[in-house]
């Protein structure tokens, strides 16, 4: 049976135009999809055998794991709830909602990966648009400290490189592509020009241009040590004030690297400025399929989108303080719920350490490198594929996952409505 | 069941004025007698139909991106769990769960979005029943809309309405919203319009003939609320006259002008800034096709939010604070700017007094109604300050004292001596609007409407009255005791499906798949999805 215009959400593109081809049980060919988007869908057809969860490695049923997670959950003073980026919007709800009944934090991986785009947004605001606005007007598109051709190939494709829209009729040769990046990555070829930044030079190259647009004139040594020149910064203002209408595309390279907001700040506020001369818009390259999701439906809830604080009744934000990464590098967390994420095999390790000293409840589709240290594991439905729910596209279009395949597993949204009950009542007991 | 007895009943839809009488409820609707239904006796009470908000700002990609961008705004205002109430935030932008209980605690019970764009129509309807205790709606964008731009360029009336009626069905949305009609559009290049008479920026349309053409589309669809217009140049000195053309260009059929406050300013500069509420009142007190609702200025902090993308940018080069813009592929855009009134501010005190000199000065009170174009003008939860200037001219006066003297020697405010009865603050608050918005079971207390119903204590300070009911009821259900929420739950949502050509499907398939980035099927609102509680209202 072939399904179409099946949504996938590997990454923040969620390119909702995929065909799926499901046979006796299992998903036998994806088209449309990227590589990445075919590995997902392909590689998670086949997770029947686990267990529905298990308990210090014993295999158990999905409830006896639902109830010693929710008992350690109640017991604990000071719990973290982490993850959600691959869930869809429905269960984060519910995890906002066990946050609240706990006291607990609750942070998604937007504080480890564009936390600082948040922090610039909130200092500057930020000039953005939907992805179509890209497709139908951009003439010059910046990656900067994105490598788009590995981490979202459909970007190039079906949004800002190469598709044909209403004022670019020709697709790529109505385009200039530039790269921003501290090395010549696999994205160089789609574009026109590459300038290399020295690692950590970002913001002094955002600040010169900043400079550059208002005219002011700078000597060399301005530019000294960034890795590119002063004349290779000249023709980027120059190109940038000269477009009809402008993407900057923003990555991790400029968010996880020295400077971090500092960086994305200079990113908006000369976004901002270019808009003085032209049309011109940026936008964080949000990498997991629903991080967006997360980070909105926490601000609907709760006023804030990443690193929120439930202790004292009500939610409180502090990057820094109430992140997944500093709650648990300070040994703070004595219980952690972790949900469609990997933190064991992503964050740094004083922080994925912490994990595997507390008691540690994963909900996860497969095996990772947090269910195997988690004490208890509660095996769920693949969102996207077994479960269906909203998810936020990177640009914050709203899109229905769908359910192609059964599973033998509960859905996110389920296990999390049921740990929920639970812990009110040993709360209330 | 429940019997409310002895109450002071204002019911202005059945003309009933302040007399006791009893309301008796049944299934969550007013019926005429009950039988042994516990009673709540409402003896030195006034009892009102809930509050029906006709334009606020409350779900959706803006309001979320308004949120996200002020932590600021938040901190201080925080909102605990209870044992029935979810934690939350407040002030200006506040989280879903608050803005549903701070709607309640007022008297509120029905409130609409007023601007959603159809692309991201399924997170507003997300935020919407994250929204306890209220009924609500949502407005769609449509006066950008490329579609509508491009059947009015080529003349095809029917192929208009076709779309806007699939429109409303697509999005789940009630009324037809327009905004800097043509002005958006030709933002997405970084420019405005700034007449009725200049052509957009994608096909040769001037906002005169997409205003025409959807009030048209809305008569002949019979929808349930006519054109919502937010003005062209908004905002801006010497905008009263673009108001008057746009209220005279439907010619003669309906038209609700929404914050009219912001366009009604007279001067040809901000230095010769001064109020024009008169001339607008005018033209509304001589033309029953038009309502208004005014968007009142509180001081204090405020975050403008508005799909009028250029007017935002503008405002953040006036005032140098944080902006977002936010363009939505052939649909319509938005911008974000933090804002804060001050009495000292010129222009802000003559902003302030025009909100109400429009409430003063036009005599019908069916055709005006209390709004602060939440949060532009200021958080709803300031309506009962309002609600008190308007019915003590000393309570005005002496507000007029303490704020600016350009509102006292460039408005007419200070000579206004009208002061509004609670009759006339029932029909601005509840009985206008649900009649504006075509809501039947609504903004009254007869025999088959909703059973939501507030009632509040009879104080001599209307500010301390309106801020605190001592019952709100909502489908029958007491909601809210001495102005705290006393049960959560979840209300519905009202949308209109008006019938159309099917064939436009077809005819918009073509253009969809090639300028979107999503697909066809994947863009409509599934109702069994987003709208868990919801009730069609009916059209013609």
């Amino acid at each position: 049976m072939e399904i179409d215009n099946v949504v996938c959400a590997f990454c923040g593109c969620v390119c909702d135009d995929i065909t799926v081809t499901v046979e006796e049980g299992r998903i036998s060919e994806v088209k449309n999809a990227c590589t990445l988007g075919r590995a997902w869908f392909l590689g998670h057809s086949s997770n029947a055998h686990r267990p529905s969860g298990t308990v210090n490695g014993r295999p158990v049923s999905t409830e006896e794991a639902v109830e010693e997670a929710a008992r350690i959950l109640a017991q604990a003073r000071y719990p973290l709830i982490f993850g959600l980026t691959s869930t869809y919007c429905e269960a984060q709800k519910e995890a906002i909602a066990l946050a609240e009944v706990l006291g607990a934090c609750i942070d998604c991986c937007t504080s480890v990966c564009h936390g600082p785009s948040g922090i610039a947004l909130q200092g500057v605001g930020e000039p953005t648009c939907t992805l179509g606005e890209v497709k139908n007007r951009a003439d010059l598109i910046i990656y900067w400290g994105s490598n788009p051709a590995e981490s979202h190939p459909r970007h190039l494709t079906r949004y800002a490189v190469t598709p044909k829209g209403l004022f670019t009729p020709r697709g790529r040769k109505d385009r200039r592509v530039v790269l921003v990046d501290v090395r010549p990555t696999p994205s160089a070829r789609a574009a026109d020009i590459f300038l290399q930044v020295k690692p950590g030079k970002d913001f002094e190259c955002l600040w010169a241009l900043r400079a550059l647009i208002k005219g002011i004139d700078l000597e060399e040594d301005a530019v000294a040590d960034t890795g590119v020149t002063l004349a290779q910064l000249k023709d980027l203002a120059d190109r940038m004030q000269s477009c009809r209408f402008g993407m900057l595309c923003v990555g991790q390279g400029l968010t996880q690297s020295r400077g971090k907001q500092m960086n994305t700040t200079a990113v908006f506020l000369l976004v901002r400025e270019l808009n003085g001369f032209t049309k011109f818009a940026a936008m964080p390259m949000r990498g997991h399929g629903n991080v967006t999701g997360i980070d909105n439906v926490l601000a609907w809830q709760t006023g804030y989108p990443f690193g929120v604080n439930f202790s004292r009744g009500y939610p409180r934000f502090n990057p820094g303080e109430f992140t997944a990464v500093d709650v648990l590098t300070r040994q703070e967390a004595d219980a952690a719920l972790i949900i469609a994420s990997d933190p064991v095999a992503n964050l740094p390790r004083p922080a994925s350490g912490r994990l595997s000293q507390i008691p540690t409840v994963a909900l996860e589709t497969r095996e990772s490198e947090t269910t195997k240290i988690a004490k208890v594991v509660i095996t769920t439905a693949p969102a996207g594929i077994s479960a269906e729910g909203t998810v936020y596209r990177m640009d914050n279009v709203p899109l229905r996952l769908r359910k192609v395949l059964p599973s033998p597993f509960p859905s996110d949204e389920e296990v999390l409505s049921r740990l929920l009950e639970r812990v009110k009542e040993l709360k209330h007991a | 069941m429940l019997k409310i007895v002895q109450g002071e009943v204002y019911d202005p839809i059945n003309g009933i004025d302040g007399e006791k009488r009893d309301i008796c409820i049944e299934g969550g609707k007013i019926v005429a007698e009950v039988e042994g239904a516990p009673t709540i006796d409402a003896s030195g009470m006034v009892v009102m139909p809930g509050g029906v908000d006709i334009h606020s700002h409350i779900a959706g990609s803006k309001v979320n991106t308004g949120r996200k961008m002020r932590p600021e705004d938040h901190r201080g205002d925080v909102v605990p769990r209870t044992n029935v109430t979810r934690s939350g935030v407040g002030y200006t932008v506040p989280s879903t769960f608050t803005t549903g209980y701070r709607y309640a605690a007022l008297g509120y019970t029905t409130v609409m979005e007023a601007a959603v764009p159809p692309l991201t129509a399924k997170h507003a309807h997300e935020e919407l029943n994250d929204i306890p205790l209220l009924d609500k709606a949502s407005f769609p964008l449509m006066g950008n809309n490329y579609f509508v731009l491009k059947y009015i360029a080529t003349g095809e009336f029917q192929k208009v309405k076709a779309f806007v009626a699939w429109l409303l069905q697509a999005t789940k949305g009630y009324a037809i919203k327009i905004v800097n009609p043509g002005g958006v559009d030709t933002w997405k290049w970084g420019k405005n319009i700034e007449s009725l008479d200049e052509k957009a920026n994608t096909f040769d349309v001037t906002p005169r003939q997409i205003l025409t053409t959807l009030a048209r589309v809305q008569e002949d669809l019979g929808l349930p609320h006519p054109i919502h217009v937010h003005c062209n140049n908004l905002g801006v000195p010497g905008n009263y006259e673009t108001t008057l053309k746009t209220m005279e260009a439907v010619e003669g059929r309906r038209i609700h002008i929404t914050h009219a406050q912001f366009n009604s300013y007279g001067g040809e500069s901000w230095a010769r800034f001064r109020s024009k509420a008169p001339e607008i009142a005018t033209y509304v007190n001589d033309h029953p096709n038009v309502t208004i609702d005014v968007g009142q200025v509180i001081f204090g902090e405020a975050t403008t939010m508005t799909a009028d993308g250029p007017w935002q940018y503008r405002l953040h080069q006036l005032t140098g604070h944080k902006w977002v813009n936010s363009d939505v592929e052939m649909e319509t855009g938005a911008g974000i700017v933090p804002y804060r009134f001050s009495k000292r501010n010129s222009v802000n005190a003559i902003q302030w007094a025009i909100g109400l000199e429009l409430l003063l000065l036009i005599e019908d009170p069916w055709r005006v109604f209390l709004t602060t174009d939440h949060p532009n003008g200021g958080p709803f939860y300031f309506y009962p300050q309002i609600i008190k200037l308007l019915m003590s001219q000393d309570a005005r006066l002496e507000m007029l004292e303490s704020v600016h003297k350009w509102a006292r020697t460039r408005t007419s405010l200070k000579e206004l001596g009208r002061e509004y009865s609670l009759y006339e603050i029932a029909i601005i608050t509840r009985a206008g609007t649900a009649k504006a918005l075509g809501l039947k079971e609504k903004g009254h207390l007869g025999v088959g409407a909703d059973a939501d119903i507030a009632i509040y204590p009879k104080l001599d300070d209307p500010e301390a009255m309106f801020s605190r009911p001592r019952y709100v009821i909502k489908g029958g259900e007491v909601i809210v005791e001495d102005g705290k929420v006393v049960k959560d739950g979840l209300g519905k949502t009202f949308f209109v499906e008006p019938a159309y050509d099917e064939a436009i499907e077809g005819e918009i398939r073509e253009d969809f798949e090639k300028y979107y980035t999503v697909t066809f099927e994947n863009y409509p609102v599934q109702l069994e999805h987003y709208l868990p509680r919801h009730e069609v209202i009916p059209c013609g």
